[in-house]
């Protein structure tokens, strides 16, 4: 039962982040999304300091609140300071990441977080943390209840918003002629990694949660044309993952998230190796064949 | 005040250590992070710091024990491979490189806390410490890290001054260093070679989150205040340097603080106030720069006007309404107001009944700004062959930008004109 809810609990990280992944890397943030998954970090310990508590709904706004600060400082230390664009993002966030660690240990003795536990999580916790109804009833684990609520917001949000996306991210241009507002959905996007970042960042940490914005994206890129297409093989990907990576964890007796983020790695040596349309090996094949 | 005494006395040992040990790393990084950042590569640091960790633990398995020389070796194959690889994935496929950076950062991490925690599992206790690559821990550096933290330092500096030339090229002009025959894809592995350097050990101090901002921060300030790559790198060296003191002496004056965060939040501050206040390229700078010139711009049409005034009616001498002035030209009431009182506060101008009249002075400056867009409108015309009624526009701009010099050239070139090509004489 337990391997179900851990595996459970990775898939539907992977469902949240892999969506949205496929519109970071398209736009070109993909260090975007890892600086997000980094810089939440002091709205996590602020929100915990000031409840006293790890309920979940103050953590959610207080790293939710970050991510769109870190977003918005990136813009405008790289549109109005006019600093280079990636150094932008890596100023930004080391510095709030700094800052949370240092937070953390002004408050070490009330606060009961650790840095290891930001980087690489615990899922392996997540099926001991349960639900219990008042009659006994074990409803699961509250964890997955969560991740439950957030995927389906942020499968919400892509539905109904999907042509706004699309537009905006393939033609901004457009877009903004025929009156879709970037920005809006520029930092509505944003307000969605920060979100998934933050339900995701107790049970599988920032690591993984950059492992799956990134990595299925990338890999299924490779392998369609259709972005529709795209979004379902990224999703079905970080699902694959999560499975494999559980398996491989508990034959290593390691971390859980370090395996799914090595799985999704072999995944993408897959793709690039031997993907249909743009693997390594296939396009050497065509090379040959049209030298004959 | 006693507490900073002692500190910077120096007379404890660990005191000297952890703050030669910040300073040292701080400032070799600094320099090596100033190429990365002009080659718009800056998070590839961040990489790299992520993917040594992995080698940390493959050194550790194989070799079996925390000997510090084998485990630098380790994490400096998988971090040098780390850069290989992101190469490879953009230089051969589609995958853009921010994203190949994210990718081979995640996965090179998520291998190296999957063998972190097996190693953790088996319960062998040399393993005990290997996690400090992970966090850093600058505050119990001992004088064997001392000397390795040295060795390397000095060997970036000299790698740097050896190669600065070729650096410098290869930073600014790729293509031009590869026609006159540098090899520039053996400075591309001198440049990551030294990058990975950097980060190997310097990330025993700060972690590997923060070990990015080493390489960027100090070289992201630095940027701010020079367009010079020399002072830059001696810029970048000292912030850094002096974010390490500062670092080390938080955590001695509290020590249940980490080193390496207060670095990080120290230089971060610096290269924050940086992007804010630094002249010439700060935001405050440019700003104020922004609004100058916004108001010479208005304060020198408000003359032109005047003086076009006097042109058309022949006579300089009698005084101008502000509406008159509106009427030719639309400019918002208050800021034209604004500008007219600022005009006669700078003697260009006199008021006289609610109405406004040029000084001499002021009808020298107007007349140069009629003259400027007349020169430049003939000068279109004439050379660039452009149609007489398309020059106004551009004539609008650059009335307000010519210099002396310039103008003087102008009017050689145009043998001393008398008329632009509206027929209009020139003053």
């Amino acid at each position: 039962m337990n391997a179900f809810w851990i595996i459970l609990t990775g898939s539907l990280v992977a469902t949240c982040c892999s969506l949205l992944g496929c519109f970071l890397i398209l736009r070109r943030m993909a260090m975007v999304g890892d600086a997000i998954s980094h810089a939440v970090l002091p709205g996590i310990v602020i929100a915990f300091m000031l409840t006293g508590s790890r309920d979940t709904i103050p953590m959610l706004i207080g790293a939710g609140l970050l991510g769109v600060l870190t977003t918005f400082l990136i813009e405008f230390f790289h549109r109005y300071a006019r600093v280079q664009a990636d150094a932008a993002i890596g100023v930004t966030f080391t510095w709030l990441f700094a800052i949370g660690i240092i937070l953390i240990s002004v408050f070490a003795g009330q606060v009961d977080l650790d840095q290891d536990c930001v980087l690489y999580g615990e899922i392996a916790y997540v099926p001991l943390d349960l639900i219990i109804t008042k009659g006994g009833l074990s409803m699961g684990p509250r964890t997955v209840w969560m991740l439950a609520l957030v995927t389906l917001l942020i499968g919400a949000f892509i539905v109904l918003g999907y042509k706004e996306l699309f537009l905006t991210t393939f033609d901004p241009a457009f877009a903004a002629a025929i009156g879709i507002s970037t920005t809006l959905w520029y930092y509505l996007l944003m307000g969605a990694v920060s979100l998934t970042t933050v339900a995701s960042f107790e049970s599988v940490g920032a690591i993984l949660v950059v492992a799956f914005l990134v990595a299925p994206p990338a890999t299924s890129y490779l392998l369609t044309d259709d972005f529709k297409n795209m979004l379902g093989i990224s999703v079905l990907l970080g699902i694959i993952a999560s499975f494999a990576g559980y398996y491989l964890a508990v034959w290593l007796d390691g971390s859980i998230a370090g395996a799914i983020a090595t799985v999704t790695g072999i995944e993408f040596l897959l793709a690039f190796l031997f993907s249909p349309t743009h693997g390594k090996l296939r396009r050497q094949k065509r090379v040959q064949m049209v030298g004959h | 005040m006693q507490d900073f005494i002692e500190f910077f006395s120096f007379t404890d040992a660990n005191i000297r250590y952890v703050t030669l040990g910040s300073v040292l790393l701080a400032a070799s990084s600094a320099v090596v992070g100033c190429f990365t950042l002009l080659r718009k590569r800056a998070l590839v640091g961040d990489a790299v710091a992520h993917a040594v960790l992995p080698g940390v633990c493959l050194a550790f398995i194989l070799s079996g024990t925390k000997n510090p020389f084998i485990l630098l070796i380790g994490a400096f194959v998988t971090g040098w491979l780390s850069l290989v690889v992101i190469d490879y994935i953009t230089s051969r496929s589609r995958i853009k490189e921010d994203t190949a950076i994210g990718l081979v950062l995640s996965v090179f991490f998520g291998i190296g806390i999957l063998l972190l925690t097996a190693i953790q599992q088996t319960g062998n206790a040399a393993q005990s410490g290997l996690d400090k690559f992970l966090f850093g821990s600058a505050a119990s550096l001992i004088g064997e890290d001392l000397i390795a933290f040295g060795v390397v330092a000095v060997l970036l500096l000299v790698a740097v001054v050896l190669f600065f030339k070729e650096l410098t090229l290869l930073c600014f002009d790729q293509a031009y260093a590869r026609t006159i025959g540098f090899p520039v894809r053996g400075l591309e592995l001198l440049l990551t070679t030294l990058t990975v350097f950097a980060v190997v050990v310097g990330i025993q101090a700060v972690g590997v989150v923060l070990m990015a901002a080493m390489l960027i921060t100090p070289a992201a300030a630095a940027r701010f205040w020079t367009e010079n790559l020399k002072v830059m790198l001696v810029l970048a060296a000292l912030i850094g340097a002096f974010s390490g003191i500062a670092g080390a002496f938080v955590s001695y004056t509290a020590p249940s603080m980490p080193t390496g965060p207060w670095i990080v939040l120290i230089v971060s501050m610096i290269a924050i106030l940086s992007f804010a206040l630094a002249p010439g390229r700060g935001w405050v700078a440019r700003i104020l720069r922004q609004r100058r010139n916004k108001t010479r711009i208005l304060e020198e049409n408000l003359l032109k006007l005047l003086y076009q005034l006097g042109e058309l009616r022949q006579d300089y001498g009698s005084a101008r309404s502000l509406e008159e002035l509106l009427e030719r030209r639309n400019i918002p009431k208050s800021e034209a107001l604004g500008g007219l009182q600022k005009l006669k506060r700078q003697g260009y101008l006199q008021k006289d009944d609610g109405r406004w009249l040029l000084t001499p002075e002021g009808e020298k400056r107007g007349r140069r700004v009629v003259r400027l867009h007349r020169l430049w409108e003939l000068y279109l015309t004439q050379y660039l062959n452009l149609a007489s009624d398309h020059v106004h526009e551009d004539a609008e701009t650059i009335e307000h930008i010519i210099t002396p010099e310039l103008e003087q050239r102008l009017i050689e070139e145009l043998n001393y004109p008398d008329l632009d090509p509206h027929s209009a004489r020139i003053p």
